[in-house]
């Protein structure tokens, strides 16, 4: 160890090509094995689901890692027709498309104008008030708002969208303001000067500014409501607005006759976030980290 | 009292533009409708015997009477709390572990993280029908090739193995985030720290346990208090997993809330153990953050 930390010190000048080279051979190749060995607990997993999906029933039994004999196609047509999954899916995507861009305009704006007038008792309070609500799960409002949605004719898709908005609130608001204190007023009272009104301050200066923390809150609002399963079994009403997970829960009888189409149904439902992680992935997995570390 | 509160800070301050009361307004307006009120409904049916529909009567605490000696009630608390606090312990060790590794100098670090991420994008519930099946059929006929008796009946037949189950589906499913977190704390670490640290010949334990763990310790809290929060209100895992039985035997509070509150014509009764988990869950989260945060302080 004395004799790695020995370099750096006699050729002291040139601190850089030394430091660069002293990483590179130093790759440890049997925790790279061991973390690829470990990594099949993720993988195993969902290639069990693959070729699975892949099999006739027949096929079926034994510990089921094998591949299929011949690849079944349509087990993919059989639960694609069963679940009516283009409907699910849409619902799905406009459940969470309408979820993140209304999160987005409005838990922006709410915590913009917290956030510039913590001063005042009005918006101090508003903001505690907001926030305070992390510290209640969910489960233990879920028995008044069904009936209330209910009550309101909310128990649809534009009421799923609306609580995913709301609900939203405690934490969005929580990471915006702490995001709005570090940016300057120094721009907005130049907008100001120059006539802008709040409201034109607010969309034109400050929030294309909110772009790292409108990431955060987009990935964490759509990974919640496209993979949400309490929510919509609560709310919603009608099966013909059913999401892509609640869809698997509502057709898990007539999928224990026919398990190769249940996993080509659970592999359907998973492939559209799967598919936007793989092309999105470091930009997913830095935004869930500034959510977590605020 | 209105003209007052807005007349004296307009004195004091430059004038407040009406505009930012309309940006907040609505929202607090649908904040109170959807969360408060629910939150004051669900108090006040705590009080009733309503099964959900038509008149109740007031029944005093009666309700909170009867949760503390309903065996399913206290079976679910009980099981919640074994899975939350054997998970929280469980995701946190090993997603610290493999957290660590990743930060380590190894080959295909980004490839591996991603790999490592992946669960946290896919729904619970679509996971545990897979891991459903894997527990019922797959792993009790891989136990009869290796020939290991206890495992060849499926883990999810009884509440006295569903728990392993579940917490396996659990780790699996939520370490990722764990492991990201850690990464992230992980990376604040100066690498000059550590070559002191071996400059001074200490083991990698020993490195790790008072070097690197004080350093990262605030990523910790956060860690152990989130996942506590979340595991507690297991709700999707079991659905997917056993749907609470055989019988009720594998119930969350969550799972019970909702069967009881939405099928079983139980809604003032539930909403009474709704109110008494919400208290629970303040607590332990309370406390939780003040033993660590005391840690915090004490070790860094």
């Amino acid at each position: 160890m004395t004799t790695a930390a020995a370099p750096p010190r006699t050729s002291g000048p040139a601190p850089r090509p030394v430091t660069a080279p002293k990483h590179r051979p130093k790759v440890n190749w049997w925790l790279t094995a061991l973390l690829m060995v470990l990594s099949l607990t993720i993988l195993v997993p969902l290639y069990f689901a693959v070729v699975t999906a892949l099999k006739t029933t027949a096929e079926l039994g034994g510990t089921g890692f094998g591949l299929p004999s011949s690849v079944q196609w349509s087990n993919f047509k059989d639960a694609w027709e069963l679940t009516n999954f283009p409907r699910a899916a849409l619902n799905s995507a406009l459940i969470t498309v309408g979820a993140v861009v209304v999160t987005l305009l409005t838990n922006s704006m709410v915590a913009y104008a917290i956030a510039r007038n913590m001063d005042r008792k009005f918006f101090k309070g508003l903001y505690f008030y907001f926030v305070s609500a992390l510290f209640v799960p969910f489960p233990i409002i879920m028995l008044p708002v069904a009936k209330q949605t209910a009550l309101l004719h909310l128990d649809n898709r534009a009421g799923l969208i609306l609580l995913y908005v709301v609900y939203g609130l405690a934490f969005n608001i929580f990471i915006y303001t702490a995001y709005i204190n570090s940016i300057p007023r120094s721009l907005e009272e130049a907008a100001q000067i120059d006539g802008a009104s709040t409201w034109t301050v607010f969309w034109k200066v400050i929030f294309p500014l909110l772009g790292p923390m409108n990431a955060t809150v987009g990935i964490l609002t759509c990974l919640w409501a496209w993979n949400d399963f309490l929510l919509p079994l609560v709310i919603l009403s009608d099966p013909n607005s059913a999401t892509l997970p609640l869809v698997q829960y509502v057709f898990q009888s007539q999928f224990s006759q026919n398990y190769p189409a249940a996993f080509a149904s659970y592999l359907m439902a998973m492939a559209p976030m799967f598919i936007v992680y793989i092309f999105a992935q470091r930009w997913v997995i830095s935004g869930v980290v500034r959510g977590a570390v605020k | 009292m209105s003209t007052d509160s807005s007349r004296v800070p307009r004195l004091r301050k430059p004038k407040l533009s009406p505009t930012y009361y309309w940006m907040v307004l609505p929202a607090l307006a649908l904040f109170l409708v959807f969360h408060t009120v629910p939150v004051v409904q669900g108090i006040y049916y705590s009080f009733t015997d309503s099964p959900g529909y038509g008149p109740s009567n007031f029944v005093g605490l009666r309700n909170y009477a009867a949760l503390f000696s309903d065996p399913r009630v206290i079976h679910a608390y009980w099981f919640t709390f074994l899975i939350a606090i054997v998970a929280t312990v469980v995701t946190n060790v090993i997603a610290l572990a493999i957290a660590i590794g990743l930060n380590s100098r190894i080959k295909f670090k980004n490839g591996l993280r991603g790999i490592y991420f992946i669960p946290n994008v896919l729904a619970v519930l679509v996971v545990g029908y897979i891991f459903n099946y894997l527990f019922s059929n797959s792993l009790p006929a891989l136990a009869a090739k290796l020939d290991i008796g206890w495992l060849e009946n499926s883990l999810l037949g009884q509440a006295k193995t569903a728990w392993i189950a579940i917490v396996i589906l659990a780790v699996w499913q939520s370490a990722a985030f764990n492991i990201i977190l850690y990464l992230a704390g992980l990376q604040t670490v100066e690498p000059e720290v550590y070559e002191a640290s071996a400059l001074d010949g200490a083991s990698a334990w020993r490195t790790f346990r008072s070097i690197t763990f004080p350093l990262i310790a605030g990523f910790f809290t956060i860690n152990m208090v989130l996942s506590l929060k979340g595991y507690l209100q297991i709700f999707d895992h079991i659905v997917a997993l056993t749907g609470g039985g055989p019988g009720t035997d594998t119930e969350s509070i969550a799972l019970l809330i909702y069967k009881g509150g939405f099928q079983g014509g139980e809604y003032g009764y539930q909403s009474a153990n709704s109110v008494i988990f919400f208290i629970v869950i303040v607590t332990l989260s309370m406390v939780q953050l003040n033993v660590l945060r005391r840690r915090e302080v004490s070790e860094s």
